[in-house]
């Protein structure tokens, strides 16, 4: 069966949801989700630690997708934004789960897939030091993106990186990443 | 040479530069989306500082976030400290964290661990 946006996101949006969107991944969002979540964070109290976590994966999550999504996606009927994307914050089982959702070209799959892979297979000091060899070794490339976030992610939450691609059409896959904190 | 003086952002923090007390902080959150667009007139004016610094240079880094973008910009900031450091000039870093932060404070020390230049960790107790 192939990938269904809509089930998809009201499957993801069951449970107990802090913020869920699909649309525009745009600067604005960004700020509109992280200031929304963050006051919502506050309200409940949620310790300073936690609370600090999650701010930072949601702004590497965002900014993953806001530097690498494709502006159109040729030859998917859907009738998407520009710049589509899929967010996700909910509450399960005592943790904070974080779910990011987008097309990816069927060519970028591998290279996705083996950095994910490989991120998941390094202890807590070898991600370290991968993180200060990017840091200290690569350019940032021209959107200001790093080839960092994941790293970051996984450093930071300490689990590792849950992640899916669906198949669409011969073009695209939807990828989605889960993010438990 | 001119003072740098940029008020802090929800995204991006603020920035006193100042050549006549060689004090330089950097504070709040710094998040943008295109950190070089943000960072690179720090870079510039460091680099131009370096051709006569004081004797002693301090920079606070005061951060309550950043992001991954920022983090290769921030080395930048710190690359250009460790060039005047180098030519026999005293740098200091104040790193500060929150109380419990620890990754705020990991982060310091991967800088650390990088750069040549003495760094002081300062615990924020509320």
């Amino acid at each position: 069966m192939s990938f269904n946006l809509k089930d998809y996101y009201q499957d993801l949006s069951k449970g107990d949801v802090l913020l869920a969107y699909k649309g525009s991944i745009t600067s604005e969002l960004i700020n509109d989700v992280l200031e929304g979540v963050e006051k919502k964070l506050d309200d409940v109290h949620e310790e300073s630690k936690t609370r600090k976590k999650i701010y930072n994966v949601l702004v590497e999550s965002m900014q993953n997708l806001f530097h690498h999504i494709e502006e159109y996606h040729e030859g998917i009927s859907e009738d998407l934004d520009p710049k589509f994307g899929v967010v996700v914050i909910e509450k399960e089982n005592g943790l904070y789960k974080v779910t990011t959702g987008n097309f990816v070209n069927s060519t970028k799959i591998k290279f996705l897939k083996e950095k994910i892979d490989k991120i998941n297979s390094l202890t807590k000091d070898e991600l370290k030091d991968m993180y200060k060899f990017i840091l200290n070794h690569q350019k940032l490339s021209a959107k200001g993106g790093g080839g960092l976030g994941l790293v970051d992610i996984a450093r930071k939450t300490g689990n590792k990186l849950e992640y899916a691609f669906y198949n669409y059409n011969n073009n695209y896959y939807f990828f989605n990443l889960t993010i438990r904190i | 040479m001119e003072p740098i003086n940029i008020e802090g952002t929800p995204k991006t923090p603020s920035v006193k530069f100042d050549k006549e007390s060689g004090v330089m902080e950097i504070k709040g959150r710094s998040i943008p989306e295109n950190s070089i667009e943000f960072y690179k007139p720090l870079v510039d004016w460091l680099e131009d500082y370096a051709k006569s610094p004081l004797k002693r240079t301090q920079v606070d880094v005061q951060l309550e976030y950043f992001n991954t973008s920022s983090s290769k910009c921030i080395l930048d900031v710190f690359k250009k400290l460790e060039a005047i450091h180098k030519a026999k000039n005293e740098v200091i870093i104040n790193w500060y964290y929150e109380e419990d932060d620890e990754d705020m404070l990991e982060a310091g020390e991967d800088y650390e661990s990088i750069i040549r230049v003495p760094f002081k960790m300062i615990e924020i107790v509320d």
